[in-house]
């Protein structure tokens, strides 16, 4: 990236993180795993398929007053590998975090199997274990490969 | 046993196996041995769809251990109608009973059981999911034919629903076994366990002629094609057809074969087959007491 393209992405919030390189068409689903949903009075805005050298087009979301953490920003690695995260502090990024896999997503996802108990009127959250190339779920042991933002339970 | 619980095949190590089995054959070998070790103690049964062979097997083990069961009975008379959560059904039933058989008709039931219990819960099936006994006593039953080693056995049938099938060919990645299995294109094995055997290394290969590997297999695994599994009366039956073994089929095996089967059978098994040496489900399904005794003793000793 060179600098004057990261003048216009990121400097434009003073205090917060800036997702980027979020696989095109994906940003609505960045903020509901994320919970945002504009009821926090977070401000929030939104780049769907801006063009990038990398991914051909991608999506970029800025939150300001918001600093996620890692453990936040993994999650996102089901629904957009390759994002990068910038975390900003008075106009400068102060920190950069890329997205990482996480072992196990909870409450995250529906497992697309009806007859798992997970879709029962039980006490329990969904349980996902990440697998090679997809996540498993962690009752019934079906596995979900392509398409997982389908079957978010956020969104 | 390292667990608390017998939730599903997947958990099950080499030794836990081993475990299981050799405490079963000690049983076996003196019943009486074990006839007062349990005493005092409940089980509770917990079966939300009817299985009465499997319930039956697990009221024989642990009487014969010495204890007693509590029988949840019927869906249609309990709580589960008016809507209760199976979440809440097991942590009443636990305060009954020193541990807990669940057989459930949704997927991953009980896991998600033992989550609220600290009494041993063993699954005996949860829908299509494991029947982790089952396949312990297959596993038994292999262990004394043929032993469970330089193994080469052949599953055949509904591949695809049939969960005993899954949970024995999981466990068999432990040990050195090469698995065949044969079925219509239709009801080839699911995904899940297509992947479960591929990480584990395990040597798999799929057929839909049984022709082709008979002859150098230990063991025939058979399970029945059920007709619901076809939109069509004429495809059930011309497929199941190329799936039924008689004596004539098992002409081309060899002399010790073991040709065992989960039971109830259809007509996938001719009975003049019965009446061969290659037969063993008889005792296969018999074999279910001693190995679900082992099983409960080990559990409940951890408890004591
Ligand atoms: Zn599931």
């Amino acid at each position: 990236m060179s600098d004057t393209d990261k003048q216009l992405r990121v400097s434009k919030i003073r205090n917060g993180t800036v997702i980027d390189h979020v696989t095109g068409g994906q940003a609505l689903n960045v903020l509901a795993i994320l919970g945002i949903d504009g009821a926090g009075g977070e401000s929030v805005s939104i780049g769907m398929n801006v063009p990038s050298d990398r991914l051909g087009r991608k999506d970029v979301v800025k939150v300001e007053d918001r600093e996620l953490s890692q453990s936040e920003v993994d999650v996102l690695s089901l629904i957009a590998p390759e994002a990068t995260i910038n975390i900003v502090r008075d106009y400068e990024v102060v920190e950069k975090l890329r997205v990482e896999r996480p072992e196990r997503v909870t409450g995250l996802l529906t497992c697309p199997n009806r007859n798992c108990i997970s879709n029962a009127n039980e006490p329990v959250d969904s349980r996902f274990d990440v697998v090679d190339d997809g996540v498993r779920c962690g009752y019934c042991g079906t596995i979900v490969r392509d398409d997982i933002a389908d079957h978010l339970s956020v969104s | 046993m390292r667990h608390d619980h017998l939730l599903s095949a997947h958990q099950l190590s080499r030794a836990d196996v081993e475990e299981v089995l050799s405490r079963a054959a000690e049983v076996a070998a003196d019943p009486a041995a074990f006839r007062d070790r349990h005493a005092g103690k409940l089980l509770a049964l917990c079966f939300f769809e009817p299985s009465t062979r499997t319930k039956m097997s697990f009221d024989a083990a642990m009487k014969r251990l010495g204890g007693d069961t509590v029988d949840m009975g019927s869906v249609e008379s309990s709580s589960v109608k008016k809507g209760e959560s199976l979440a809440d059904t097991v942590r009443v039933i636990e305060g009954y009973a020193d541990g807990v058989v669940l057989r459930h008709p949704s997927e991953g039931a009980a896991t998600m059981a033992a989550e609220f219990v600290d009494v041993p819960l063993v699954n005996a099936g949860d829908g299509a999911g494991q029947h982790p006994t089952q396949t312990l006593l297959d596993l038994y039953t292999i262990r004394e034919t043929h032993g469970l080693d330089d193994l080469t056995i052949g599953v055949m049938g509904d591949l695809k629903y049939g969960r005993t099938v899954h949970s024995l060919s999981t466990v068999l990645t432990n040990f050195d076994a090469r698995q065949h299995f044969i079925s219509p294109e239709s009801l080839r094995l699911p995904r899940g366990v297509r992947f479960d055997l591929h990480e584990a290394g395990a040597q798999v290969r799929e057929h839909t002629d049984l022709d082709e590997v008979l002859p150098e297999l230990d063991v025939l695994y058979v399970t029945r094609i059920q007709r619901e599994r076809f939109p069509d009366e004429n495809e059930y039956h011309t497929v199941a057809g190329q799936y039924r073994i008689d004596a004539e089929t098992l002409e081309a095996a060899k002399d010790d074969l073991t040709v065992m089967h989960p039971l109830p059978r259809v007509d996938e098994i001719a009975p003049e087959v019965d009446d061969t040496d290659h037969a063993r489900y008889f005792e296969q399904a018999h074999n279910g007491v001693p190995v679900r005794m082992a099983l409960l003793d080990l559990l409940l000793e951890e408890g004591e």
